[in-house]
């Protein structure tokens, strides 16, 4: 392998991972928005509190990981994707705003009035924050952004069928994975009633995900055909892969079995990410740009991937460190 | 390859995209430099507290933890903004740049990642964790603190002083990462912002603890929530001067327009005063004081020193001076400010191991946090609108960067309403945190509410 498609692979892998767990905190957020009103919701809002408040920051720079290495390894595509995505991506600029500091202002707050005002911003803002990714991403693998500078549309290369079919499917999953995952945190923390809740809640959001999924490959197969036939084709097996983890964590979870859940939740959602890598592969943007087209010079990519080498020494253990504390909480906090 | 050299859709969205970049660095320094000082703060008086048992340390650690779980967040978001900008506002420069300058923003990232995940690690494990290994939790943010800083101003200076790639044909080849890293500006520049960021943090903390002492809360927590954080800013002060004059200095051989911009010099000769405030009009500096052969004096050590002016580059290459003049002076005149402020703390310090006895000194020491923001915005100006018209100096200009999308100006209208309600929230929630009991950091509303 060259040292670009090593690159991609990371690059892939940090975008997997801010899906996974970046997105189960703004899933978190979607629960808070209906988590119901001020007293009903307290005891839900307090646990998805609990479970981001330590690790939302670091979760949230995969996102920044990512940008970052596609700038420097592959920057025609960073600065095609940017610039099309003007609208779309301001708005998850905004989104990012609204969320993170309505998280961290409620954290600090006390009165009712405040907890309202920062907590509906952040469970708005959680909402539409991976609705408008997901359009972005809707917009690329339908091969509306072009290389070069704003060549796409202004509002049709984000807001056409596969952009929307996107959004849906990132609010749905999001929203899914922070079900999954939240069973088991308020298990291990001794709420047994939470527990339920989100139960019941992440078998509702995985049907629907999953509705939404199945009619996605009608809107796909007459909006995007070349991604059609990369899903159908040489990605089938991940599209298959991502069906059965889905049907598996909806039977997991209706046998309470939580944390096997969460590995199939996750499952299913990373091997969406992979297999849109996949069907799209080499091509990064269409028509014609691909990985080796897009890289930049050796010197570049090697410097960043003795970087990220070097840095992913100091990062693992300090990550694993942060997650093993947090889930490891005493159920008597 | 698609042609990338791009031009603003009007001339209003280059403007447009100009004032929301200044508009959202000018907001992420001042909280960044909280990101970059504060932990090593917090970190040093919970480690008195743990050695001394004294409680006042213990509680202004927690104190300070709780806001830098604000400040962060905050702080992190507004740098997202940036790395978006980058693309969304100025696709041109990393279209061709991005490879050049990649490699100390993916290091940079690295940095976050150590910062980010320590800092849920330190804020969020105060009573889990063993107290000194409490302490140590604290480390690795105050390291990449200072990291992060490091490799963005590193960005920051190889846009003055772009090095390590070669232009064929207008094409950028033979990329060399790590002389990029390394370009002449990086030593200087990187230090003198990792300074103005302990300034910053320092006056600022102290300068809170200043006004409630002023209203007579005189205890010992009070004394020591001034003390530490301005023994630490006067004590950079000095060092902090030394480095801005060698700046000045680099720049005379390393970026003349810049500094003949910083002083008004419009033709290049020997003998030039050096010039305090005034107005640069139709090619001179007018009512300014003057202290003559000052400038070359500073330059070379030699009233003969020569100075390169404004006419050395084409008139279409040349910065706006009088921002660049004036912002500089304000800069240089708040930081021989805070000098004077430090010095007449150590002289009372000295001789009677107290603060100054003058309420005057409280009065200052109470607006020093201020003019440390100020001077600090002061020379970014100076540094940014001095590079003008270039985006990398000499080689890219401004305006053929930006992004030829059109209706950049609505982006900047809405993210100014953005950043105005962001503003007003972060003020209103510190000023809470100020006077609301603080129990463990972020142990928060959860524990403390109940309907
Ligand atoms: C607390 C803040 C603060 C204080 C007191 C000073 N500075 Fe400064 N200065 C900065 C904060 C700053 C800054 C905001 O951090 C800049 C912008 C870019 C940079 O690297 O540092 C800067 C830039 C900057 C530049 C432009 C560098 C460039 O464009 O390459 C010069 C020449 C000076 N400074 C010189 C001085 C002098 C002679 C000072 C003496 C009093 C001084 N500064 C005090
Ligand atoms: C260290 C990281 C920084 C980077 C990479 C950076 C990058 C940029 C870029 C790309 C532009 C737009 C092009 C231009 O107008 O030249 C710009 C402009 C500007 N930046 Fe910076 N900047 C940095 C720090 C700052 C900070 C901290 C401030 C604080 C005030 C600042 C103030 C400005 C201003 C005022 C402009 C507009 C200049 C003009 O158009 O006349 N910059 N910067
Ligand atoms: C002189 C300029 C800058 C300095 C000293 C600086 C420093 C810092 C520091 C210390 C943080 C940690 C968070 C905090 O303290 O609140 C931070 C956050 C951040 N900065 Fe900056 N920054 C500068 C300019 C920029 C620029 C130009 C960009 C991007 C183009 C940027 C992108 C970011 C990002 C993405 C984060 C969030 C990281 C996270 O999630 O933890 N910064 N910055």
């Amino acid at each position: 392998m060259t040292a670009a498609q090593w690159l991609l692979v990371v690059g892939w892998t940090g975008l997997t991972l801010y899906a996974l767990l970046g997105g189960a905190d703004f899933g978190g957020g979607f629960w808070d928005a209906l988590a119901g009103d001020t007293r009903r919701g307290m005891a839900q809002r307090r646990l998805i509190d609990q479970s981001i408040g330590p690790v939302w920051e670091a979760n949230h720079v995969w996102l920044i990981f990512v940008l970052v290495l596609f700038w420097t390894c592959f920057p025609l595509v960073f600065a095609s994707v940017a610039s099309t995505m003007y609208v779309p991506l301001t708005l998850v600029a905004l989104g990012i705003i609204a969320r993170g500091s309505a998280f961290a202002f409620r954290k600090a707050s006390t009165e009712l009035w405040q907890l309202r005002l920062f907590g509906g911003a952040f469970a708005l803002s959680s909402v539409l924050t991976p609705f408008f990714l997901g359009t972005v991403a809707g917009g690329v693998a339908s091969g509306r952004v072009r290389p070069g500078l704003a060549r796409g549309d202004l509002l049709y290369s984000w807001w056409n069928p596969t952009s929307v079919l996107g959004g849906l499917l990132a609010v749905g999953t999001t929203a899914y994975l922070a079900a999954v995952y939240l069973t088991a945190d308020a298990r291990r923390t001794g709420k047994t009633e939470l527990a339920e809740d989100f139960r019941h809640r992440g078998i509702i959001i995985a049907v629907v995900t999953g509705i939404i999924a199945l009619g996605g490959i009608v809107v796909l197969r007459a909006d995007a055909p070349r991604l059609y036939a990369g899903l159908t084709g040489r990605a089938f097996p991940l599209v298959v892969l991502s069906g059965l983890g889905g049907l598996a964590s909806l039977a997991l979870l209706a046998r309470r079995a939580y944390v096997i859940a969460r590995v199939t939740a996750a499952l299913a959602v990373a091997a969406v990410v992979w297999g849109w890598a996949v069907a799209q592969y080499p091509v990064l943007l269409y028509p014609d740009l691909t990985v080796s087209g897009a890289a930049a010079e050796p010197s570049v990519l090697r410097a960043t991937l003795a970087s990220v080498i070097g840095g992913m020494i100091l990062l693992v253990p300090s990550l694993l460190w942060l997650f093993a504390l947090f889930q490891s909480r005493e159920a008597t906090k | 390859m698609p042609d990338l050299f791009a031009a603003a859709a009007t001339p209003a969205d280059l403007t447009a995209a100009r004032m929301q970049m200044a508009v959202s660095l000018g907001w992420h320094i001042i909280i960044a430099c909280f990101g970059v000082g504060m932990p090593a703060l917090t970190v040093f008086v919970e480690w008195r507290g743990l050695r001394t048992g004294d409680d006042a340390y213990v509680r202004l650690a927690h104190r300070w933890a709780k806001a830098m779980g604000v400040l962060f967040a905050v702080g992190a978001v507004s740098g997202t903004i940036l790395s978006f900008e980058m693309g969304l506002l100025w696709p041109a420069l990393m279209a061709a740049y991005g490879q050049v300058l990649g490699l100390p923003f993916a290091l940079e990232g690295i940095a976050f990642f150590i910062e980010a995940i320590f800092l849920g690690i330190y804020l969020y494990t105060w009573d889990r964790l063993p107290r000194g290994l409490h302490v140590l939790s604290g480390l690795p943010v105050c390291v990449a603190g200072v990291a992060s800083a490091f490799f963005v101003v590193s960005v920051n200076a190889w846009m003055n002083h772009p090095r390590g790639f070669d232009l064929v044909n207008g094409r950028v080849t033979h990329v060399r990462p790590w002389q990029a890293l390394f370009n002449a500006g990086m030593p200087l520049q990187t230090l003198h912002m990792i300074l103005a960021a302990f300034m910053v943090a320092g006056f600022t903390v102290a300068s809170v603890y200043a006004a409630g002492m002023l209203r007579g809360r005189r205890e010992r927590y009070h004394r020591l929530g001034f003390l530490v954080p301005f023994i630490v800013a006067a004590v950079v002060t000095p060092f902090q001067i030394f480095v801005g004059d060698n700046l000045a200095r680099f720049l005379a051989t390393q970026q003349p327009p810049k500094l003949a911009a910083i002083e008004g010099v419009g033709h290049t000769r020997s003998h030039v005063p050096l010039s305090i405030g005034g107005l640069y009009v139709d090619g001179r500096m007018r009512y300014a004081i003057r202290i003559p052969d000052g400038l070359s004096l500073l330059v070379g050590y030699r009233p003969s020193t020569v100075v390169r002016g404004l006419d050395a580059v084409p008139p279409g290459a040349r910065p706006p001076v009088n921002p660049v003049h004036l912002s500089f002076d304000a800069m240089v005149a708040i930081g021989f400010g805070l000098l004077v402020l430090s010095a007449w703390f150590a002289l009372a310090w000295r001789s009677r191991r107290d603060l100054p006895r003058s309420r005057w000194f409280l009065r200052f020491a109470t607006l020093s946090g201020v003019a440390s923001i100020v001077a600090l915005e002061a020379g970014w100006v100076t540094t940014e609108v001095g590079r003008q018209p270039w985006v990398v100096w000499q080689h890219q200009r401004t305006a053929e960067a930006v992004n030829p999308a059109p209706g950049l100006w609505v982006g900047l209208i809405t993210v100014l309403a953005v950043y105005v309600v962001l503003t007003v929230a972060t003020a209103y929630v510190l000023n809470r945190l100020r006077t609301q009991s603080v129990g463990a950091p972020q142990e928060g509303w959860p524990e403390v509410y109940t309907p």
